[in-house]
């Protein structure tokens, strides 16, 4: 019964955020640092991983804090929330991983304004239990973590014919240098993206619906949100 | 005044926040497809980053440095951020209700725009003064703007062409700014 029941809210929670709702992939959010991080299979990977962190914490906390929380007020709460814990990971990777901090500069404290995080708090932490966010958070971290990978590996792998800095490819390839440069990011993921709605498409499946419950993440909304909304969302 | 200039020149053209930094992507790729829209969205973006700028340098100087909290830069930039967008909002409805019915849409959706903390963050980083901050932070916004107005120009025009069917939407919209990126590299010579 127990188990059951840990089986359909957590793990189903994992699956959603890293196949099913892959905020990469299928939401397209938090693309921001998805383009910038990802000139390398390493960097992908530790930008994944350090706002896996702050997500699942973020999740849980404001899950936590859910019923203490003001309705008012509780956008700036969970920023702040978040800012709070993003700066605790900026200090955890300036002390143990000094490359990392370096490498991925700015954008460290940029994601604060990650759409993953607002969305999620939004859509699913500030309405759902402690433990089963914990796990959505996780999840869906997973999945960023496992997109940012993929993509900079890609990169990596076009760019400069490494992975993970380990020479792969033979010595006669020339590395094709556009793919590690600023438009190659765009390039690659158009193409990701292209190639995912092919395979939707051949497969039958409809378009997933966007869960980002954030107004500033114009991206999965198509276009703006009206002023009618607007005060529907304030009342 | 030279430096100014060159700081003019590399945030609005050389280092554009939005085709080499990638910051605001968001509103980039999901408000762009009108040109009124995306030019109300670069106006009120160019708003709020001028006026972040400068009232973040100013705490940064004034508040944090001397009392040794730069460490809490992202948390109290955060917040004046947000805090201001309301209060922008807040007094343009009041005062210049004309200019809140251009720009009012716009502006809840900024809070959440990477480039308005990016631009503050950016400005420590180089430790730019208060004057070279506001300069810096409308530079930027003039490169969002520029660079927001030519994607949903060029979107415009893509409306009547054939696309591959999984080229739709959002894919295209990355390739023609990929190819916006790489001829905006050639501007790397100006300086």
């Amino acid at each position: 019964m127990k188990y059951s029941m840990f089986k359909s809210t957590y793990v189903e929670r994992l699956y959603n955020g890293i196949i099913r709702e892959n905020p990469i992939f299928v939401l397209t959010l938090g693309i921001c640092p998805t383009l910038a991080v990802t000139s390398s299979a390493t960097n992908g990977f530790g930008m994944g991983l350090t706002t896996t962190f702050v997500l699942t914490f973020s999740n849980f906390l404001i899950a936590a804090l859910r019923k203490v929380i003001p309705d008012r007020v509780r956008v700036p709460s969970f920023i702040v929330i978040v800012a709070t814990l993003v700066t605790a990971a900026q200090f955890l990777l300036q002390a143990y991983v000094p490359s990392l901090y370096e490498s991925l500069g700015i954008y460290i404290p940029l994601i604060v304004v990650n759409c993953i995080i607002l969305g999620r708090a939004e859509s699913y932490a500030s309405k759902n239990p402690a433990l089963a966010s914990l796990f959505d958070g996780l999840g869906m971290g997973l999945g960023f973590t496992l997109a940012l990978t993929i993509l900079g590996g890609l990169r990596e792998l076009i760019g400069a014919g490494t992975l993970f800095n380990y020479p792969l490819l033979p010595s006669f390839y020339q590395p094709v240098t556009i793919a590690i440069l600023a438009p190659g990011a765009f390039l690659v993921l158009a193409c990701m993206i292209a190639t995912q709605n092919y395979l939707r498409k051949k497969s039958g499946k409809p378009k997933k619906n966007c869960s980002c419950g954030v107004e500033g993440c114009g991206l999965c909304q198509g276009e703006l949100p009206t002023r009618k909304d607007e005060k529907g969302e304030k009342a | 005044m030279k430096t100014l200039l060159v700081i003019i020149i590399t945030s609005a053209l050389v280092n554009n926040v939005l085709l080499s930094q990638f910051l605001g992507l968001c509103p980039f790729l999901g408000v762009s497809k009108k040109s009124n829209t995306a030019l109300g969205m670069g106006m009120a973006v160019m708003f709020v980053i001028t006026i972040s700028s400068g009232i973040s340098s100013v705490i940064y100087t004034y508040v944090l440095l001397p009392w040794d909290l730069t460490y809490l830069n992202t948390i109290v930039f955060i917040l004046v951020i947000a805090s201001l967008v309301q209060f922008v909002e807040m007094f343009l409805k009041k005062k210049i209700p004309s200019l809140y019915r251009s720009l009012g849409v716009y502006l809840p959706l900024i809070t959440t725009n990477c480039a308005v903390l990016g631009v503050s963050l950016l400005n420590v980083q180089k430790s730019y003064g208060i004057v070279e901050s506001i300069v810096n932070g409308f530079a930027t916004s003039l490169g969002f703007l520029l660079a927001i107005m030519i994607m949903s120009g060029l979107r415009e025009r893509m409306e009547e062409n054939d696309i591959p069917e999984s080229f739709q939407g959002i894919p295209i919209v990355m390739i023609t700014a990929a190819l916006m990126s790489i001829a905006f590299y050639g501007f790397a010579g100006l300086i």
